[in-house]
């Protein structure tokens, strides 16, 4: 089981969503996070006073999946999100020890 | 006979009812002429009343809501949203304190017989404060209306302070200075301008008539040089200039800015204290002075920065409402305009510019609007002023004289001065003793640690929204 976490443009969730769905991915989580890489804020000015806004709004998604599909997803992810400049995200991967179903307490990829 | 009865009743009692003028007709019981034009003018004066009522008590609501919600949503939307609730009941609270004090005495010390610079006793409790007119204030309406109009001014004027301490000025302490503000600076400052026998009074003969028709003096530069006074004496924020500090919701400030506009209307023209022309006029010249002003601080903005804000408009435009509020019984609408401009430019700078020069933290800019403003728009006000709107100044032939420097009395900027440097001067010193006796007793200042948690929490046990927690 592998744990897939991608950081993407907050503009291209909806393409993202959509193409996991179309490979048969059924569960994720997604954050509404702050952060950057390399991509440069902007900066706004209040009654005189500038304020460098250098934490981007981002949006992360989380989904654990069985190591069949991985790739599958990653690419899914890797075309859908990309809009080719900097800011686009980046997507990691881990292993996960375990995964447990709450309601019946299932475990293994078949919890997922 | 029987289907006949009944119709029959009925043209009966019609001819019955039809006699009466088949008798003589005589004139008896008119009223002769002179007591019907008595009754007419009666009736007139009467109508006059209830028109200059209806529209001062209108007026006296208006006011109201520019404090509650106007400036409470104006500030409130300007402070990290840790200390919305804490900036919102500074305003509520005065809503409710000025208004018990000016019952109590308030009133009696700022609009009762005294001296040129208090009020006297007499109308403690509001005693003598009924239906009947006050001729020299309003002989048009009761003088409860005025009473009651007045307070409202009264409850705006040390919630404009507000601005200057936001984020870090303890509730208790808050309450204990603008209880001791009003008394003792607000009081003064109205009864020399607008009281009878007042130093500053233009309309009832003072020895330095000071031209301020809604209170450039009494309201924006008292408080915001007050402010100014508060911002020093308390210290900057914890971590200003260098933590950002932007606005939590122009939103909220942009709808309370709304309020401040449609309120004002209530503010300057109801200070005609009647529903006649001279109230239509300020109405214009006010909003006709928000309107340049606005424009003016954008555009600044425009050309400093790239883009005009949202937030620089509507700072514009109160800056433009602040500085025709003492020349809005006084101008045309042309001249009005041109103060409006000025002061959306000049509060710009003195916000954007100024302010960082000195390195003073005047939270909400309360003096770089009211108190710039309102200098600015009093000094303008002895430029600008014209006897066509406003027959202020008569000689002891009760021939009209000139009002202002245009016009050809170029001593009134004496004047205006001196009701200028008056008010900073009270505002200084009086701010500056009940501020040191409020530090040497309760403290003014929140502590580190409250200031950091928030005034919400740590003065009033709660929070502005509570979005992010599950049901």
């Amino acid at each position: 089981m592998t744990k897939v976490e991608a950081v993407i443009q907050n503009s291209k969730l909806d393409a993202v969503k959509t193409a996991l769905q179309e490979i048969g991915v059924e569960g994720m989580t997604v954050l509404e996070v702050r952060g950057h890489g390399r991509q440069k804020g902007h900066t706004e000015v209040y009654r005189g006073r500038e304020y460098s806004v250098d934490l981007i709004p981002k949006t992360k998604l989380e989904m654990v999946l069985p190591d069949a599909i991985v790739e599958k997803a990653v690419q899914a992810i890797l075309v859908s999100a990309r809009t080719g400049k900097i800011g686009d995200g980046k997507i990691f991967l881990t292993r996960v020890d375990e995964a447990i179903r709450i309601r019946n307490e299932e475990r293994g990829e078949g919890a997922l | 006979m029987g289907k006949r009865l009944i119709p029959s009743f009925i043209l009966v009692f019609f001819l019955f009812l039809l006699t009466p003028s088949l008798l003589p007709q005589t004139a008896a019981g008119a009223p002769d002429p002179n007591t019907r034009l008595a009754r007419l003018e009666q009736q007139a004066a009467d109508a006059k009343s209830s028109a200059d009522n209806a529209w001062m008590l209108a007026s006296s609501a208006l006011v109201l809501m520019m404090t509650g919600p106007g400036l409470a949503l104006f500030y409130g939307g300007l402070v990290r949203k840790k200390n919305v609730l804490g900036t919102m009941m500074q305003s509520f609270a005065l809503m409710a304190v000025v208004t018990v004090l000016w019952g109590l005495f308030s009133f009696s010390l700022s609009f009762g017989s005294g001296n040129s610079f208090i009020g006297g006793l007499q109308h403690l409790f509001l005693r003598g404060v009924g239906a009947a007119p006050d001729a020299d204030y309003a002989a048009t309406i009761p003088l409860q209306t005025f009473m009651v109009y007045q307070l409202m001014f009264a409850i705006i004027t040390p919630a404009l302070i507000a601005g200057a301490f936001a984020e870090r000025m303890k509730f208790s302490a808050m309450m204990a200075f603008t209880v001791l503000w009003s008394i003792l600076i607000y009081d003064p400052m109205a009864h020399m301008v607008w009281g009878k026998g007042g130093l500053l009074n233009a309309a009832l003969g003072g020895r330095f008539p000071t031209l301020d028709f809604a209170g450039g003096t009494v309201v924006h530069i008292t408080s915001g040089v007050s402010a100014l006074v508060c911002a020093l004496y308390l210290g900057k924020r914890l971590g200003y200039p260098k933590q950002a500090m932007p606005p939590h919701s122009v939103v909220l400030s942009f709808i309370g800015a709304c309020l401040l506009w449609v309120g004002w209307f209530g503010f300057n023209a109801g200070s005609a204290l009647n529903a006649g022309s001279l109230a239509t006029s300020a109405f214009v010249a006010t909003h006709f002075a928000a309107a340049a002003a606005a424009i003016g601080w954008a555009a600044a903005e425009w050309l400093r920065n790239g883009k005009p804000s949202t937030l620089g408009a509507i700072s514009g435009a109160v800056a433009g409402l602040v500085a025709i509020t003492p020349a809005s019984g006084f101008v045309t609408p042309m001249p009005a305009l041109l103060i409006g401009l000025i002061a959306g430019l000049f509060c710009y700078w003195m916000v954007a510019r100024v302010k960082a020069i000195f390195g003073y933290d005047d939270s909400l800019d309360a003096f770089g609007v009211h108190g710039a403003g309102g200098t600015l728009g009093a000094l303008l006000t002895g430029v600008f002023a014209t006897s066509a709107v406003n027959p202020i100044f008569k000689d002891a032939a009760g021939k009209t004289l000139p009002s202002g420097l245009l016009e050809g009395n170029a001593h009134q900027m004496m004047n205006q001065v001196v009701g200028v440097a008056i008010s900073w001067a009270l505002a200084i010193v009086g701010s500056l003793a009940i501020l040191k006796v409020i530090d040497m007793t309760i403290g003014l200042r929140v502590s580190e640690a409250e200031e950091t948690q928030g005034l919400d929490l740590s003065q009033h046990g709660e929070e502005g929204y509570y979005w992010e927690t599950p049901a």
